[in-house]
């Protein structure tokens, strides 16, 4: 299986990165946008056919390590791997 | 007095923290590599200032979960004093001993100045040795000095007195102008500014001394 995680900064916390890159967006013409947020994505590939348990491990990973979870959310997507 | 400095992958203010030490203390402190799993016999360890493993995934991430540091929480857990500065700040938040976190500066730049900064509060024993509301310089160095918590945890570092060090005219962001902060039992120590390199007059300053004083004093 193939793990895809999306961590960014929480609502509410202030993410300077992101104001920028809309601020940018904006004076390049692309006056739609009104607000960015930057995260990232970390992909894994798990040496396991159970999806449930790759779930759960990748679940553990984020706490311990992959996120910082004072300040930023994560989201975990299971995939077969290609 | 003993102490120990941790040295990481791409610390670079190992050296300078044991100049420091080795100045204040007549000792020359135990450098100490990130790989041991435990820690020599010592009275004081620093955490060192730098880019340890390059800032990968968040400064100080990677460094938090290394064998050494391990050991460091178990024993700051038993009252051993552990102060870390700059990259040593954002590892011991990383690792749970702090609370909170230290963010992408607002400006998006790296600031690299003395600072002024005030002792908040100069009853622990990092800080006995400067006067109530002294107005200090120490210099900082970094990207990540953005301090961040939730509300409520301000609220109970305010509360108890573990706000050390407040920046004058803020140079970073960080909530509440936090500049360095200790936990709850008052043995560790976290502040992103350098009292390492405000040692010697050649340093163009030395409001960095009193701090090592005041923890050679506390563990006499």
């Amino acid at each position: 299986m193939k793990a895809i995680i999306h961590i960014g900064l929480k609502p509410g916390v202030l993410d300077p990165q992101g104001r920028t890159i809309a601020r940018s967006l904006a004076h390049m013409g692309f006056d739609s946008v009104t607000n960015a947020r930057q995260g990232k994505t970390i992909e894994l590939n798990l040496d396991t056919e159970d999806a449930e348990k790759a779930q759960l491990d990748v679940e553990k990973m984020c706490k311990q390590l992959l996120a910082n979870t004072v300040i930023e959310d994560y989201q975990i997507e299971i995939v077969e791997q290609d | 007095m003993q102490s120990a400095v941790i040295v990481f992958p791409a610390s670079n203010c190992d050296r300078d923290a044991a100049t420091a030490l080795e100045k204040i203390t007549g000792h020359k402190p135990l450098m100490v590599w990130h790989e041991e799993t435990t820690l020599p016999k010592v009275d004081f360890v620093v955490i060192p200032g730098g880019f340890s493993y390059g800032d990968y995934l968040r400064s100080g991430a990677i460094a938090a979960r290394s064998p050494i540091v391990r050991d460091i929480i178990k024993k700051a857990g038993n009252g051993l004093p552990v102060a870390g500065f700059c990259n040593g700040f954002q590892i011991l938040t990383e690792a749970g001993l702090l609370p909170g976190a230290l963010m992408r500066n607002k400006g998006l730049r790296f600031v690299c100045r003395p600072q002024k900064l005030q002792v908040v509060n100069k009853k622990t024993m990092f800080t006995s040795g400067y006067k109530d509301s002294e107005e200090i310089t120490i210099p900082i160095a970094h990207f990540d000095g953005n301090y961040y918590a939730d509300e409520d945890t301000l609220r109970k570092l305010r509360k108890s007195g573990q706000i050390l060090f407040k920046y004058i005219d803020n140079p970073n962001g960080s909530l509440n102008d936090i500049a360095g902060i200790c936990n709850k039992a008052g043995n560790v120590l976290g502040m992103m500014p350098h009292p390492e390199r405000a040692v010697d007059p050649l340093h163009g300053g030395t409001d960095g001394i009193a701090l090592f004083k005041s923890v050679l004093e506390a563990v006499r």
